[in-house]
């Protein structure tokens, strides 16, 4: 086996193969599948989310699992003003969470820098036909003119998806909301901004208990914020929170109501010999996710990913580089503001691999069990529908091999901050800028 | 793109791999990764002098820390500045990159006082910038607080100062008598600066929480505030070319007054210490600054509601740059009307 064949394959030998691509009007902010792989919700940065749908397998191509194709598409923020510091509040979606289905419908929450919305999308196939007070088309009809009387049917329409917002969770953050995360009892969430954590009720939209506060009392004593949080998948009382300064705090809520003292901390000490300016700006974490087993946690930072285990607070377990040959650009990339970029990261179904974005529309996939890591890239030009994806290389050392790239050449106007993994399957869901990938393993 | 990437441009990828002193008791081995090529001779600095390191190096130490090093710090220093005070947007600014420039930039001047930079650069741009002109501007200002003084006026030839004067004025006013100085517990002594920094860190309104001393409008407070989040985003532990002055001793009344009422008030207040005799010699370490790039700073800063004044921005609004000066000035006549109104109203009743 050639060199190339190999390293195109990750876990159980994974050959990833174009699905869709769908062009977005605004950038693409968030990218969730939601627990059963379903739907996969987007939302972007004019407010609009847009759910696409896994159709069932074609009878005419065996090979492929089948689309995802355009279920709902709903405006579920607008641009707000704040009056009272002059300020306008984006609409832009942050982030969007599913919510465990009950029933037919099925409900997200979504969020900007400030507002929490939860919708329900429903399908209508039936409408009544046959009323008795009204018209087929709406008009009342006259009491005096109704002779009979008839029980309405049940009649098939074109499917309709609704959305509707069911509770809008507003007024309780007075800085940018980073984070939601549905709690495992499935009753509550956590919303955190920088410099607080909230937890919510569903139901209730009028009150929140405040369960982290690291504002100081004097702002001018602000040098860490908070950067994303999440709850455990399985204890509901556990959830994390990480910092600026690359640390992670996880916290049980029944030790107290204000969850300020952390039960377990976890850093990485500092290599002192690769210390720099940038040093404390390249450790902040941009994202945290538990993995579905409960077991671990995974955070992102500027240059690695890191697995911890929760039973070990003073080091990760393992450290993945996605793009080390960025450390010597730092200061160009402080420059460019690029360096602050927040880049995701996710756990596939399984636990066994994990991906993250990087530059020039390139995406990261880490096998934990062989080691092995791939560089693959989302852009139109290699992604033909049903096209393999190449995998793709960056040149680090002075000689650039045919189709490497360098690093110069690298394009940081094209970054992927979030990508998503199907909860089952081997399907991902790749955001690069106004364009969704969605990638398949190929069935062979 | 920010345009100091010409600046820094030369530079300093070298940067990322600089190591710093985290702190004083550190030793000055640790600050070069082990095999690296040393890329400047740097004797002060090695092992062979015993000792500390930190603040009692005396400045022949600091000289002879390499220029292309320093420069390198200090136009990552400038870049940082300016990244704060372009903060400020329609939209509120992103606080973790906010704090994360704050940090960087106290962590250059902490490493610059301990090598004993930081006391040289401040003397030399306060040496630099003549401090007549910020006297006869202080003078305008004390002849606006009479009452019935005509709304509008503004010391023409420096427009930009003028509105921070005009706006000081008030405080005056209020505020009355001075307040004991106020230490920063987390800056270095060294640190003079004239405002304070509210804008990327502070976001609860500062009228919000206002105390009931019903001293301030609330139109007059959103007003400061805007004004306080632009220049203090700047005017954080940098500020060192501030002269002292009266006007610097108004700024202490306005910095201490709205220090008291908002809490999110960040940054730094100004520490009184001698105007240190000017030392031409060392105006050299900033012959490589560019002062164009200030310029633009200033006519971006102009086209904001307020000045947003950097560090360098006060300087040059200073000296004779008249365009730059006259195009934000444009922008500050209406707030500094408004301004000019609610003291009417205030003194007038």
């Amino acid at each position: 086996k050639s060199e190339g064949i190999k390293s195109n394959k990750i876990t159980n030998n994974m050959i990833f193969a174009v699905t869709r691509v769908c062009f977005s009007a605004d950038i693409i902010s968030t990218v969730e599948f939601n627990y059963s792989g379903e739907l996969l919700a987007t939302g972007d940065k004019g407010g609009r989310v847009v759910i696409f749908q896994h159709e069932q397998e074609s009878k005419n191509r065996p090979h492929l699992r089948g689309e995802y194709n355009v279920y709902s598409t709903f405006q579920s923020h607008e641009p707000e003003f704040d009056y009272l510091k002059s300020l306008e509040i984006e609409e832009k979606i942050n982030k969007i969470r599913w919510l465990p289905q009950q029933n037919a419908a099925h409900f997200l929450l979504s969020t900007n820098d400030k507002t929490i919305k939860l919708w329900k999308i429903s399908e209508r196939d039936k409408r009544a036909e046959g009323y008795n007070l009204k018209d087929e088309d709406g008009r009342v009809r006259d009491p005096f003119r109704i002779t009979s009387l008839r029980v309405p049917v049940l009649m098939p329409m074109d499917l309709m998806v609704e959305a509707s917002p069911r509770r809008i969770f507003a007024n309780a953050h007075t800085y940018h909301i980073n984070s939601i995360s549905v709690n495992s009892d499935h009753e509550t969430y956590l919303s955190a901004d920088d410099l607080r954590i909230n937890l919510w009720h569903l139901e209730i939209t009028d009150r929140s208990f405040n369960i982290v506060d690291i504002k100081p009392a004097n702002m001018e004593e602000l040098t860490e914020v908070i950067t994303a949080a999440e709850c455990h998948p399985h204890q509901c009382n556990v959830f994390v929170y990480s910092s600026s300064k690359g640390t992670i705090r996880l916290c049980d809520m029944r030790e107290a109501a204000l969850c300020d003292r952390h039960s377990k901390f976890f850093e990485e000490p500092e290599d002192p010999s690769s210390r720099s300016f940038f040093s404390e700006i390249i450790s902040s974490i941009s994202d945290v996710k538990f993995s579905h087993s409960g077991r671990y946690m995974m955070t992102r930072d500027y240059l690695s990913v890191k697995v911890w285990d929760l039973n070990m607070e003073n080091r990760p377990v393992e450290t993945y580089q996605v793009h080390e040959y960025l450390r010597s650009k730092l200061c160009s990339l402080y420059e460019n503001d690029c360096i602050f970029d927040k880049f995701e990261c996710c756990w596939n179904g399984s636990d066994s691999a994990i991906m993250t974005g990087s530059y020039n529309n390139f995406f990261r996939m880490f096998d934990r069990n062989t080691r092995r890591d791939i560089t693959l890239e989302a852009s139109r030009e290699s992604s033909k529908p049903r096209a393999t994806l190449k995998p793709r290389k960056v040149s680090t050392g002075g000689k650039r091999k045919k189709d490497e790239i360098s690093v110069d050449s690298l394009d940081f106007n094209k970054k992927i901050l979030h990508t998503a993994w199907h909860p089952k399957d081997n399907v991902i869901a790749v955001a690069a800028t106004n364009n969704l990938y969605i990638f398949q393993d190929k069935i062979n | 793109m920010f345009v100091c990437g010409s600046i820094c441009g030369a530079a300093v990828d070298f940067l990322s791999h600089r190591v710093c002193l985290s702190s004083p008791s550190q030793q000055r081995p640790n600050m070069f990764p082990k095999g690296t090529k040393r890329k400047f001779s740097d004797p002060a600095e090695e092992p062979a002098s015993s000792g500390d390191p930190g603040p009692a190096a005396p400045p022949p130490a600091a000289r002879t820390l390499s220029s292309s090093y320093s420069l390198q710090r200090q136009s990552l220093l400038d870049m940082s500045l300016i990244k704060l005070q372009l903060c400020h947007m329609l939209v509120e600014p992103n606080l973790c990159r906010s704090v994360l420039i704050a940090n960087t930039v106290r962590q250059i001047q902490e490493e610059m006082t301990q090598d004993g930079t930081w006391q040289i650069m401040t003397q030399a741009l306060a040496a630099a910038q003549c401090p007549a002109d910020r006297l006869v501007a202080t003078e305008v200002l004390c002849r606006q607080t009479e009452p019935g003084a005509q709304a509008g006026q503004s010391p023409k030839p420096f427009p930009v100062v003028g509105l921070e004067e005009g706006y000081h004025s008030e405080e005056v006013v209020m505020e009355g008598e001075v307040e004991t100085e106020v230490t920063m517990s987390t800056l270095s002594p060294q640190l003079s600066s004239s405002s304070y920094l509210a804008g990327p860190f502070g976001m609860d309104p500062c009228w919000d929480e206002e105390d009931e001393d019903g001293d301030c409008e609330e139109e007059e407070e959103e007003e400061e505030e805007e004004e306080e989040e632009e220049e203090e985003e700047d005017e954080e532990e940098e500020d060192s070319e501030e002269c002292m002055s009266e006007a610097d001793e108004a700024d202490r009344d306005h910095l201490s007054a709205d220090s008291r009422t908002g809490e999110q008030v960040f940054g730094t207040f100004e520490i009184k210490h001698p105007t240190p005799p000017p030392d031409p010699a060392l105006e050299e370490l900033f012959s490589d600054v560019d002062p164009s790039y200030y310029d633009l700073d200033t006519v971006l800063t102009g086209m904001q509601s307020t000045p947003k004044m950097g560090p360098y921005d006060l300087l040059e609004s200073l000296s004779s740059h008249a365009p730059t000066a006259l195009s934000s000035s444009a922008s500050c006549r209406s707030d500094l009307n408004e301004l000019d109104h609610i003291m009417e109203i205030i003194v007038g009743s």
